[in-house]
């Protein structure tokens, strides 16, 4: 490949680059390309298979010089996935399996017809739909920012990041002084996409502005149970990324990065060390980039399974090959961070925004989102939501929107109970905060957060005492230990929320909780155990009546917990086939003298004192005659 | 320290080589020896610190702090159920319940003859599948309880 040593040879690359992906994207007529999401959900369904089998069938055909297929990053519409999409028609094909290969290459790609049968069936009007952005999941989103590159783009080609438009926003950068850079990013108004929503312009300007070594990191230790963001923008655009991190080594005046890049993410990281290599190979990582006096290098290191590393003290100590454990602010990382050096850590989205700011000027990016909040935010839809996948909202936007215009509601005619924000951190919000625009002030005031962008809704059938109680021992499996309120505190909190869910509560308890919640949020040293309780005090404060009706009637509204719920058999419904016995493994299920509905046939009852509440009883059922209550 | 194999002190030495020029290399060595052992005992734990010059009960302290890291082997199948919140919601903790019974062990053991390890992951993004398994890596979608058997007896089965 040819170096890119200065802006010239830049400009050249990109505006060769961008006629291919032109080319690629409006086909002459005659040629095709055939992309295939390579994101982790699809990969899991096999869309390695898909894109394998269309380059054989493209081979067998003969079809290499007209049609090519290659991978690109996540659509984001998960639960419809594995997605291929064929261009210039923008066709997009869902839920495709390899079996279906050979059809798509017979009946689109050399007939010229659609193949109906794999298009997005609209739930609601039953009809096909063809195109990506007539889907309604797409249509309220504004996926160019965060996500730009997605979804169009070869994660693994460089150049045709480059086509995209990568490291336009780092030249302009590199023609400004580091304050101009810095000004940009405050005027743009870009807070700290992680969590906190720190102005990240302002995190820059702590960094003093002497001489020796400083540090960019890039926080990739995407720990929120439920939280996906991070891992598709690296796996989808790692250059956007490398980029945004490239600006800010500029702004702060460092030369070496360092990506902080979870373990379990092994796509991300394949993608992120094949672009870093490929970088360095071309010249745009290294000494002297484009010909400037700036000199920037990118290292991976990979997290080891600990949610707290998510904190940047406690990231910063695991780099340095230490356990992860938190470091008292101040001094702060600005001034006294890696290796006791000046350094900035930032959240992989926010990076992605720094790139696209750059590129495209603050006020673009400024025009967008509301008054306390500039931009988009990337959310993973998950939980009991008919569209689960990855969604780019500009900021406010209402949850109402995201949930049912774009979520699509609540699957199986359930109803909303309540959406989770900010991961073990945030706190649960219900159906009267609907409205809400969401920025990172009007989450906080309405008793959640913003978080990194998990959204998990729940039901009617969760217990909200039951998720208080999962988020505890969430937390207290991941806190560090290192100081007593959080190491001790979070413990009792979880014992008491067991007492309470194992039907042994007392009123009491509730106010044993609401004490020891003042003494870790107070006391804590982190964050991690300042807002451990956060789950506990929204739940209690939105669900009252379920707390009490847990530790006062000792009942569980939702039937989740084992010991305050059991399986009944309603006589009318049952049909007396014995399915649920054969699957009981207690044998607790006998029958009855009541004559069922198949003649000769008796219904059947379970003997609720020997019943071990494993629920293979009602999954068998056929005829829906198994309830809990 | 005689408990070592040759073979491993000479893989071991390799390993704390690769990272000579990095600062501060201790999780680096200790993921290339996960991922290369399946687990870091006490006596690889003092061989690298010999080796690098970190006092051991710093690697020890490592060692045990991150979940990446294991002080005893594991299973030949490490069965790891996800108990995201995507997961928990959807059901995740009744399928680690069976999985549990069904293998007569706990999260974070390993059966007897060394076939199965179960574990609880921390959401792997799999979130549009829940609640998910993964088994060495391969994700298993939308596991229900009823599945759970299945599963295990497609392993056994590969083993008979």
């Amino acid at each position: 490949m040819n170096k890119i040593t200065n802006e010239k040879e830049l400009t050249e690359r990109f505006e060769h680059c961008g006629k291919c992906l032109e080319k690629k994207f409006h086909c002459e007529p005659g040629y095709r390309a055939i992309v295939v999401c390579g994101g982790t959900g699809c990969l899991s369904a096999d869309s390695q298979g898909i894109m394998d089998r269309f380059n054989e069938v493209i081979k067998e055909k003969g079809l290499q010089d007209k049609v090519t297929c290659n991978v690109v990053g996540c659509f984001g519409f998960c639960s419809q996935g594995p997605f291929v999409k064929i261009f210039p028609e923008e066709t997009l094909y869902t839920k495709v399996k390899v079996a279906d290969v050979d059809e798509i290459i017979e009946k689109d790609i050399i007939g010229g017809e659609v193949v109906d049968r794999l298009l997005f069936v609209d739930p609601q009007t039953k009809e096909h739909v063809q195109k990506q952005n007539e889907i309604n999941f797409y249509k309220l989103q504004k996926r160019d920012i965060a996500l730009h590159g997605n979804s169009e783009i070869n994660p693994e080609d460089i150049d045709e990041a480059i086509g995209y438009g990568a490291f336009q926003g780092l030249n302009r950068a590199l023609h400004m002084t580091r304050e101009e850079v810095i000004d940009e990013v405050l005027k743009s108004g870009l807070r700290g996409r992680g969590g906190a929503g720190f102005p990240t312009g302002k995190k820059w300007s702590f960094v003093p502005k002497t001489d020796g070594p400083k540090y960019m990191i890039c926080n990739g230790d995407e720990g929120d149970p439920g939280a996906f963001m991070d891992r598709s923008i690296i796996e989808g655009n790692p250059c956007a990324v490398i980029e945004g991190m490239m600006i800010a080594g500029y702004a702060i005046g460092a030369n070496d990065g360092y990506f902080y890049v979870r373990a379990e993410y092994p796509v991300a990281v394949k993608r992120l060390s094949n672009a870093i290599k490929k970088l360095e190979e071309i010249g745009l990582l290294g000494d002297h980039i484009l010909g400037t006096d700036f000199s920037f290098h990118c290292h991976i290191r990979l997290g080891a399974g600990a949610f707290v590393c998510g904190e940047e003290t406690a990231l910063i100590n695991s780099i340095e090959g230490k356990r992860g454990m938190p470091r008292p602010r101040p001094p702060f990382p600005a001034v006294k961070g890696l290796w006791n050096c000046p350094s900035v850590v930032n959240n992989v989205e926010t990076l992605a925004c720094v790139s696209y700011i750059l590129r495209e000027g603050w006020e673009k990016f400024a025009a967008i989102g509301t008054a306390d909040t500039k931009g988009t935010k990337v959310f993973a839809l998950g939980g009991k939501i008919n569209n689960v996948g990855l969604v780019e909202v500009p900021m406010g936007t209402t949850l109402r929107q995201l949930i049912y215009d774009i979520g699509g509601g609540i699957p199986n005619g359930k109803k909303f109970k309540a959406i989770q924000t900010g991961g073990p951190s945030g706190g649960c919000l219900t159906e009267k905060d609907l409205d809400t625009p969401i920025d990172f002030g009007s989450l906080v005031a309405a008793g959640s957060m913003m978080g990194s962008g998990g959204a998990i809704v729940m039901d009617e059938d969760n217990c909200m005492v039951d998720v208080a109680k999962f988020y505890m021992t969430f937390i207290c499996d991941e806190s560090c230990g290192k100081c007593s309120p959080c190491r001790i505190g979070t413990r009792r909190c979880l014992d008491i929320l067991t007492k309470i869910c194992d039907g042994k509560g007392e009123e009491k308890d509730i106010q044993d909780l609401k004490e020891l919640i003042d003494v870790v949020r107070n006391n804590s040293l982190c964050a991690l155990g300042q807002t451990a309780t956060n789950p506990i005090v929204s739940t209690m404060k939105a669900f009252p009546e379920e707390y009490e009706a847990h530790v006062k009637d000792h009942k569980c509204p939702a039937h989740v917990c084992k010991n305050m719920m059991e399986y009944y058999i309603l006589p009318d419904k049952c049909m007396g086939c014995g399915l649920c016995q054969r699957g009981c493994p207690v044998g607790c299920i006998s029958a009855t003298d009541l004559p069922a509905k198949i003649p000769g046939k008796f219904v059947l009852k379970i003997d609720a004192s020997k019943c071990v509440k494993c629920g293979n009883c009602q999954a068998g059922c056929r005829f829906n005659s198994i309830i809990k209550r | 320290m005689a408990k070592l194999q040759p073979q491993a002190v000479k893989l071991i030495t390799e390993i704390v080589e690769r990272y000579k020029d990095e600062p501060t290399p201790t999780m680096m060595i200790l993921e290339d020896i996960q991922r290369e052992f399946g687990y870091i005992p006490l006596e690889v734990q003092e061989l690298v610190s010999q080796l690098t010059g970190v006092p051991v009960s710093d690697i020890y302290g490592v060692v045990t702090f991150y979940s990446f890291f294991s002080m005893s082997p594991k299973g030949k199948y490490v069965i790891g159920v996800c108990l995201g919140t995507a997961c928990y919601v959807k059901g995740g903790q009744l399928v680690l319940d069976k999985f549990s019974e069904l293998l007569g062990i706990k999260p974070g053991e390993t059966t007897e003859d060394g076939l199965f390890t179960l574990d609880i992951l921390r959401c792997i993004g799999a979130c549009a599948v829940a609640p998910a398994v993964s088994i060495n890596g391969k994700v298993y979608p939308q596991v229900k309880v009823d599945n759970v058997k299945n599963i295990i007896a497609e392993y056994r089965a590969k083993e008979a």
